[in-house]
């Protein structure tokens, strides 16, 4: 075991799969010499040479279709786009290119890749450098989506999505870089389409993603001290594929279901989750269920202000509790 | 006859076993003729709504896909557009699995999964066909990435229209393709329109690609892409650079469509008689009279011309036949498991 910053954590992920794998290869903007501009891959240039991990110019379409036809043909790329909301700009590969071609090809074409990229409020970046996205991919057939909330998740997930033979887009939230957490020492593989329940719990089923699950374990701290409500508190980790059989089982011991998600309030991911919710665990529920969400809104840059809109520990806290009625 | 014989560069051309030789000249009219006459068929088939969707014609384009598939070499990858359908048939692809996808049957290449607009064929090297102008010029700068990482010495063809100069995606590949000199060949097929509009009233310089190449370092070429010879020849060179570890190349080939820019397209913006114009330097047309001055036989071509109009029959009725693609394929394929769990 070593204590491991969330950042140091994609740096060791990606490290241990290109030792493992020489298909492996990594492209992006900044992160060869660089390091990255969060830092999140200083070393690697140095670890695995410059052909194995390339500057590029700033040109996301590019990024993403050379990306494409390397995973095409027989490697294995990771490709960084350096903040999430640069995905509008490479749109066409996220949503036409990478998760289509094997459909359309009947099977022929292959397309085995990973998109990294920086998601997420909390740095004042405003409204253009800050924003969770990751339900712009959660909507596409063909893609798996996933968003680690730890160091030990980070590594885990990142080798299982560059092992995995389907597009992943890999959202690492920006305000976690610096957070710290126990990691495994030696080789760490997990399994996408793992729900995890971080705080067993019997009077409420919490689910958050990323940067919400520290929030959502902070108000179930307080939750308990303060008010006696026990909740459980369920990191989703991957968006697709969805593990509802932990979700639902949850809501099933629990009977109360509240989302934590920090993109904008219309069709977020928990809008999803609802509706699979009402469609099949409808009788397990005592109450109606509740999404928590940053309103609707572009995010602003003034700290005050994003502290604000985005879900707080307070937020959660207060709204469990008055939905729960103690 | 002679001012038909100018039109091939260099002093080689000079006779049927010149650098290009009988053989590779008997497969490239061949091959313009399969295109022809399976393009023919496909707007024949549409008349009888037996073409469903959409449909994007090579007509009157056949030599550039004849020359540039012609110079490539088994491995090689091409990349294609929508119009795809000649780049296709020219790597090798059945004529009948072209057609059966066009009138998506079960027998088609993807099996109607894709349609006219997606035609793949990996094991031909075919790695599909875009329909997103200018997505696949970064993908085949992809591909290219990983043959000069890995050594592999095959090149990527990526071909697209003159309208595709204008879009973001080509210059980000360009450069790209430059910077980390891969071995990927951009060809501009150059048939004047951009869908319904001329070219030239949308586009800042006289040549949409080649006046653009000294932005990313690379030569202005230009050629006539209605003589397969010139277009073979042109491709060999940038294959043989870029195989060379050279880098990409950047070729504009002037050629003209002779069906609108889809079925839904009568084509009536052009004006009078450039078609016709046109029609009097039909690369077929070219290649018959440079072959027939090369000594080769009008029995020779008709022989070959009738042996691919009866394949091209013979397709016709096999597609025909052929059932609609089940409804249990809907569901495969959309993730490398085979199915379209999203969820457990």
């Amino acid at each position: 075991m070593a204590e491991l910053t969330y950042r140091d954590a994609v740096i060791r992920g990606i490290a241990q799969e290109m030792e493992r794998d020489p298909d492996v290869v990594f492209l992006g903007e900044d992160v060869a010499k660089p390091g990255g501009v969060f830092k999140a891959t200083v070393g690697l240039f140095e670890m695995f040479g410059p052909l194995r991990v390339r500057d590029t110019p700033i040109s996301e379409q590019a990024i993403l279709g050379a990306a494409m036809g390397a995973a095409m043909t027989g490697l294995k790329p990771i490709a960084e786009i350096m903040f999430s909301d640069f995905i509008a700009v490479c749109f066409d590969y996220i949503a036409n290119e990478f998760p289509k071609s094997r459909y359309m090809s009947n099977g022929q074409v292959k397309c085995p890749l990973v998109v990294r990229t920086g998601n997420g409020g909390g740095a004042r970046f405003g409204a253009q450098h800050s924003q969770s996205v990751e339900n712009w991919c959660m909507m596409i057939p063909g893609l798996k989506v996933v968003a680690p909330s730890n160091p030990a998740d980070v590594i885990g997930l990142l080798a299982a999505s560059v092992r995995d033979p389907d597009p992943v887009i890999f959202f690492e939230h920006k305000s976690l870089y610096a957070t710290k957490g126990e990691v495994p020492d030696g080789e760490i593989v997990d399994k996408l389409g793992t729900a995890k329940i971080v705080r067993p719990g019997k009077d409420a089923t919490i689910l958050a993603l990323a940067l919400m699950v520290p929030r959502a374990l902070e108000a179930a701290e307080t939750l308990k001290s303060e008010h006696g409500i026990d909740c459980e508190v369920v990191d989703v980790r991957s968006l697709v594929p969805l593990d509802t059989q932990t979700i639902l089982g949850s809501v099933a011991r629990t009977h109360r279901l509240f989302t934590v998600e920090e993109n904008p309030r219309l069709c977020g991911w928990g809008a999803e989750i609802m509706s699979i919710a009402a469609d099949e665990a409808f009788y397990d529920l005592d109450g109606p269920p509740v999404r928590i969400t940053t309103p609707h809104i572009p995010l602003p840059a003034a700290d005050n202000l994003e502290d604000i809109v985005l879900p707080t520990p307070a937020r959660i806290a207060e709204t469990v509790r008055r939905s729960l009625g103690s | 006859m002679a001012k038909i014989k100018d039109r091939a560069p260099g002093t080689a051309g000079s006779g049927l076993n010149d650098d290009i030789g009988e053989e590779k000249r008997l497969a490239m009219y061949r091959t313009q003729v399969v295109i022809r006459e399976a393009e023919q068929r496909a707007f024949d088939l549409f008349l009888q709504n037996l073409v469903k969707g959409t449909s994007h014609l090579s007509l009157g384009q056949e030599a550039v896909a004849a020359g540039f598939a012609g110079a490539m070499r088994k491995g090689d990858l091409s990349f294609c557009t929508y119009r795809g359908h000649a780049h296709t048939l020219a790597r090798g692809v059945s004529v009948e699995k072209v057609l059966g996808e066009l009138m998506q049957r079960d027998n088609g290449l993807m099996r109607g999964k894709g349609g006219s607009m997606h035609l793949t064929s990996v094991d031909h090297g075919v790695m599909g066909s875009y329909a997103i102008i200018g997505a696949h010029l970064p993908i085949a700068c992809g591909a290219a990435w990983r043959a000069q990482y890995k050594g592999d010495k095959d090149v990527s063809v990526c071909f697209f229209g003159d309208g595709t100069t204008n879009i973001g995606a080509f210059h980000e590949a360009l450069n790209f393709a430059a910077v980390w000199k891969l071995p990927v060949i951009f060809v501009c097929e150059n048939n004047l329109y951009m869908e319904y509009t001329p070219i030239a009233d949308v586009t800042a310089v006289e040549h949409p690609a080649a006046d653009r190449a000294g932005s990313y370092g690379l030569d202005r070429i230009v050629i006539d892409g209605n003589d397969a010879d010139v277009v073979y020849r042109t491709a060999q060179a940038a294959y043989d650079k870029a195989r060379a570890g050279g880098g990409p190349s950047l070729i504009e080939c002037m050629t003209y469509r002779h069906s609108g820019h889809s079925r839904a397209d009568p084509a009536k913006y052009r004006p009078e008689g450039e078609l016709e114009r046109w029609k009097q330097r039909d690369p077929i047309k070219i290649y018959r009279e440079r072959l027939l001055q090369f000594g080769v036989s009008e029995k020779t071509m008709a022989d070959i011309d009738a042996e691919v109009r009866k394949i091209v029959d013979d397709a016709t009725e096999a597609c025909k036949a052929a059932p609609p693609p089940p409804a249990d394929i809907i569901t495969t394929d959309v993730y490398a498991d085979g199915g379209w769990a999203w969820r457990n």
